[in-house]
């Protein structure tokens, strides 16, 4: 199975993706160049964190024209897998692969700790080795990280049972104090109906080794193997 | 050629902090009259194009697909011959 | 032609210009006066602190490089480059910019070695926080640090932050950077080969930063000064773009030397690169990309304009090299090439605007400065101690000085940074060190910065060794053998005796610490004319120092992580109260002589210190420094996230009780570890001579200490925790 790890100028996680696809999952992994207009034998596209094109005009808004973007699409209506971190989620919103938007966060600054997030869905490629409300340590690093999308289309969200990942207390209690960007009903990651496009807030790549201070994340990617072993 | 002025503001059902935070700063400067603070975005651009109409067309379907977010911003826009 | 008083507008005096005249054997034209006057500036050519630096050593443990534009050490394969350099004045007008672009220029100083830049640090300085100017300028620099710091995806994992009225008026913003580079891709700041190209890279070029040689304007700028803004616009996304385009670009191997233009933009770049490569650089401004129209010539040469770079190129291959920054939608164009003359030429469309020996301009005339011990030291530093009663409550001033700004946690100003972008940091902000593991080795790096400028007003010397000796201990704290410093020397005026008598004092307090620890000096910066109307800033060398860990699994923090776990105390007590945080919070006194430091003990400390951590044997080791005893302990007991009490028992005969928890003695390391394995670290200790001293044991939800069995402090961790975590954003908020 190969991944490939799309970089644009401005990308700043995708070297740290890499790391750990190559290091740690020890999988075979590709850089992919924004400018690339076909793919050819991906099994998982990641679209890691950063500020692509600067984040300029709104996040990922830019970098959603990209020429490789086209290509991902595609890849996505295929049934193949894309995993958006951080920037990556904002460019999946812009693109239209993900119900939703970014806004800036709730008490406007900058935002790197420590949280802790609640698996709400273990059926999809990317959480299918957690267990259903099982809570991870799990840093976030971002300015607009404040998920927002109107009534009707968070009910379907719900009934679908899209939400993936909801800010969650260290106890497991998904509350206003333990939401640290504003982000609607606690939402930190969400994947389409579908199941094969995921988008999170908080970096898995940050916490996939115990070294840097929480483990949590590796069975993200861990996921990721088992699924595509299983097809 | 026109002068173009885009003016792209969060949609209303979408909270403002940064509004209100400007509103509260006011407040405590004195202005205490000062209510629904709303921040947003001002583009400015100068447009070729033969016709006003053919000009208003192009910048619609610019503001559609790149320059406001539909799901949380609406846009308007100002447009002048030179 | 210039008129004749031009030269003194620009900074020059009447023997710079004579020196010039001779130089040159005609008078100069605009341009090259431009050149001149900020080629041979205290902030480029360091005139009058050179000679003093020349004291610092350049050798150590490891093998030490001194590059261009930046130093660094070698370990194994690999090179470790860091600098420090001040942002202070630009950040005083306009903070989030000032701050902004100070990281962004001392980042460019990293990578333009081939480096990538893996860590920021950045020790800042403000007046107090009830003026509301001060609360802006902590924000906004802040707001620059993070802006532009997070945006390029390098970790800013450490640095401090001080408060004191010296500092109102004149911030300080000391931005630190490190990279690591294989020995074998180091690339330098050089030019040479007959006929290679010169190629610019980067941004566009405006007219930022030369308001300062306005006078040469050829025509009036009636009503236009916004044409030349004073603060540049700092510029991340294409600084990100410049650095993986410049990494790039080097595996290539046609880089022959890049620079990057910083102060005095093209005029120090190229000038400095034809230096030191031997050879002669002949440019043609014409093919300088800009974004303002009508620029002359000197506006070209001495524009400030952010994100660009120099670089030298083999002959034949400036088609690769354009082509990988123009991947990355940056400009790169030819705008000269090598000349076997050793001049630097410049040219305009043809017309030779400027022909100077690149040596003249690199060599400016050094001074001897006059110097004399400030009239107002003797009585600052008589202080009687008997004048001072003690506090009747020691719990609520252990409160008062944990919601001191200087103490309290930073958790708000770091927490608006990436510090973990890169995968590296595994010591977090909070402890005494941050410490960034090296993939693909065992090892890893720790960094810390340390001035304490108080101790540097009442003893300049002394204090000045203090900052040393403290990085160190900092270092050590977190497992890591100190290895190399860079400097940020920030004073006042150096034309007043007595501010550079501090410097002076200053820079041999650091050179006679450092050797002693056998740690070299490879990089550093001067700010001099730190002042405002009230008076000059407090002497404020700041020290970023580096530690070397060989093997990263055996890395230490600050907080206590076990109940029950013995905690030491290494070091002694010397019941001094002079400088400290105590003095000036509780009494509104900042009096005394800066705390006494014999290196030895300091030495046989952290020795000790090291051995343990390296040995696996102990779990917490935090340094005691501002708030003393007592608040070194609160903090071991809440800066984690798992909090654990202490009860600690004192039993020591003579010190006032203040100067027992609060005083500032130096080399003290307070220790936790566990009860199996303390008679290995009284080995140690002994080993080194180091006195130890068992004052407790963690457990429970108090911090509780006493002195010969009677209780002075008794507080629930919640209460220390509340009053510690809060006070910054209080502070912030409240004034």
């Amino acid at each position: 199975m190969k991944f490939g790890v799309v970089v644009f100028p401005g990308s700043n996680c995708d070297r740290d993706c890499f790391y750990v696809i190559q290091d740690v999952l020890k999988q075979p992994v590709e850089f992919i160049w924004h400018k690339q207009s076909q793919l050819n034998g991906f099994d998982c596209i990641v679209i890691p964190g950063g500020f692509s094109y600067g984040d300029y005009l709104r996040c990922g808004a830019i970098a959603r024209f990209s020429p490789v973007m086209k290509p991902v699409i595609d890849f996505a209506y295929e049934g193949g897998l894309v995993l958006g971190i951080c920037n990556g989620f904002q460019v999946l919103l812009e693109s239209g692969l993900l119900p939703g938007a970014m806004l800036r966060n709730r008490d406007l600054n900058f935002i790197c700790k420590y949280v802790y997030i609640r698996i709400e869905n273990n059926m999809t490629s990317f959480t299918n080795l957690y267990k259903k409300g099982d809570i991870l340590k799990i840093p976030i690093a971002h300015y607009e990280g404040n998920y927002y999308i109107d009534e009707n289309d968070l009910k379907t969200l719900e009934e679908n049972k899209q939400v993936v990942f909801r800010y969650c207390s260290r106890e497991g209690d998904i509350k206003p104090e333990a939401n640290p960007n504003g982000a609607l009903g606690n939402i930190a990651g969400i994947a389409n109906k579908e199941g094969n496009v995921l988008g999170m807030m908080p970096h898995p790549e940050r916490c996939s080794e115990n070294e840097l201070g929480s483990g949590d994340g590796f069975l993200v990617f861990k996921s990721i193997v088992s699924w595509l072993e299983r097809k | 050629m026109f002068e173009v002025k885009i003016s792209i503001m969060l949609k209303k059902t979408v909270a403002d902090p940064q509004g209100l935070t400007v509103k509260h700063a006011l407040d405590s400067l004195g202005y205490k009259d000062v209510d629904n603070v709303r921040i947003g975005k001002l583009i400015t651009m100068s447009l070729k194009a033969d016709k006003k109409d053919a000009a208003e067309k192009q910048l619609d379907k610019m503001c559609r697909k790149l320059l406001a977010n539909p799901i949380i911003e609406d846009y308007s826009f100002d447009i002048k011959e030179v | 032609m210039v008129k004749t008083a031009v030269y003194r507008t620009l900074g020059l005096s009447d023997s710079e210009y004579k020196k010039i005249l001779d130089i040159l054997g005609r008078k100069p034209s605009p341009t090259e006066l431009a050149m001149f006057s900020v080629e041979w500036s205290e902030h480029c050519g360091y005139t009058r602190s050179r000679k003093l630096l020349q004291l610092l050593p350049k050798t150590g443990k490891y093998q030490v490089l001194i590059g261009e534009d930046s130093g660094g050490i070698i370990i194994d394969d690999f090179i470790v480059v860091f600098k420090m350099e001040s942002h202070n004045h630009p950040s005083q007008i306009e903070p989030k910019q000032g701050a902004a672009t100070g990281v962004g220029g001392i980042i460019r100083d990293i990578f333009t070695t081939g480096a990538r830049p893996i860590a920021s640090l950045d020790s800042l300085r403000f007046g107090p926080l009830n003026d509301p100017y001060n609360r802006y300028l902590l924000r906004g620099v802040v707001d620059g640090i993070q802006f532009y710091g997070n945006c390029l995806g390098v970790p800013t994992v450490g640095g401090e932050i001080y408060f004191d009225e010296s500092y109102s008026g004149n911030c300080l913003v000391n931005a630190m950077s490190i990279g690591i580079v294989k020995k074998e891709n180091l690339a330098r700041g050089r030019a040479f080969g007959v006929g290679n190209s010169i190629i610019y890279v980067g941004s566009s070029t405006g007219r930022d930063g030369i308001s300062g040689c306005s006078v040469l304007a050829s025509q009036e700028f009636k009503g236009e000064e916004e044409k030349r803004p004073s603060v540049q616009i700092g510029d991340p996304f294409t600084e990100k773009c410049l650095i993986e385009a410049t990494l790039e670009a080097l595996q290539t191997g046609h880089i022959v030397g890049i620079k990057d233009m910083g102060a005095a933009g093209l005029t120090c770049s190229a000038s400095e690169m034809a230096e030191a490569g031997d050879f002669g650089v002949e440019i043609e401004l014409q093919h300088v990309p800009r974004r303002e129209e009508n620029m002359e010539p000197w506006e070209v040469m001495m524009s400030e304009s952010q994100e660009r770079m120099l670089a030298c190129i083999k002959k034949g291959n400036e088609q690769e090299i354009i082509h990988i920054y123009e991947k990355w939608d940056l400009h790169a164009v030819v705008i000269g090439h090598v000349i076997k003359k050793k001049v630097i030429r410049v040219k305009d469309n043809g017309n030779k605007v400027a022909e100077i020996d690149p040596n003249a301009l690199a060599n400016a005339p050094l001074y001897d400065m006059p110097y004399s011990k400030p009239e107002y030291l003797d009585e600052l530093n008589s202080f009687d101690v008997s004048t001072v009663s003690e506090p009747a409550d020691f719990s609520s001033a252990l409160i008062m000085l944990l919601s001191s700004p200087i103490i309290a946690s930073k958790k708000w100003v770091y927490e608006q940074y990436d510090h973990m972008v890169q995968t590296n940091t595994i010591v977090l902000p909070g402890s005494d060190a941050a410490v960034l593991r090296l993939k693909g080795t065992n090892k890893a790096i720790a960094a810390v910065t340390d001035c304490n400028s108080r101790y540097c007003l009442l003893n300049p010397y002394r204090g000045a060794q203090i900052a040393v000796a403290e990085a160190a201990r900092n270092l050590v704290c977190s497992g890591a053998e100190p290895a190399a410093v860079t400097d940020c020397l920030n004073f006042g005026n150096p034309e007043k005796p007595d501010r550079f008598w501090q410097f002076k004092n200053c820079v041999e307090g650091i050179t006679d610490v450092c050797k002693f620890f056998n740690i070299p000096v490879v990089s550093g910066n001067v700010s001099f004319y730190n002042e405002s109307p009230k008076g000059p800033i407090n002497p404020t060398p700041t020290i970023g120092m580096i530690g070397i860990i060989d093997d990263a699994s055996k890395v230490c923090v600050q907080y206590f992580k076990k109940e029950g776990d013995i905690i030491i105390l290494l070091g002694e007590c010397g019941g001094e109260l002079g400088g400290s945080e105590y003095l000036k919070l509780i009494h509104g006194t900042v009096k005394g002589d800066a705390p006494e430091l014999n290196l030895n003990r300091e030495m046989s400390v952290q020795q000790t210190a090291l051995e343990a951590v390296r040995n696996g044997l102990i779990h917490s080791a935090h340094d005691c420094s501002e708030g003393g005893l007592a608040a070194a302990v609160a903090e071991s007991c809440i800066s984690s996230d798992d909090m654990i009490g202490a009860r600690i028992e004192l039993e020591n005969g003579n010190e006032r009780t203040d100067a027992l928890l609060f005083g500032e003695s130096q080399s003290r390391i307070i220790i936790s570890c566990s009860k199996q394995n303390l008679s290995r670290i009284e080995k140690i200790a002994d080993k080194y001579n180091a006195l130890l001293t068992v004052i407790g044991r963690t457990g429970g939800n108090e911090l509780e200490i006493y002195r010969n069995d009677f209780r002075i402090i008794s507080l629930p961790l919640s209460n220390l925790h509340d009053a510690w975590a809060g006070a910054l954003e209080k502070s912030l908020k409240e004034g």
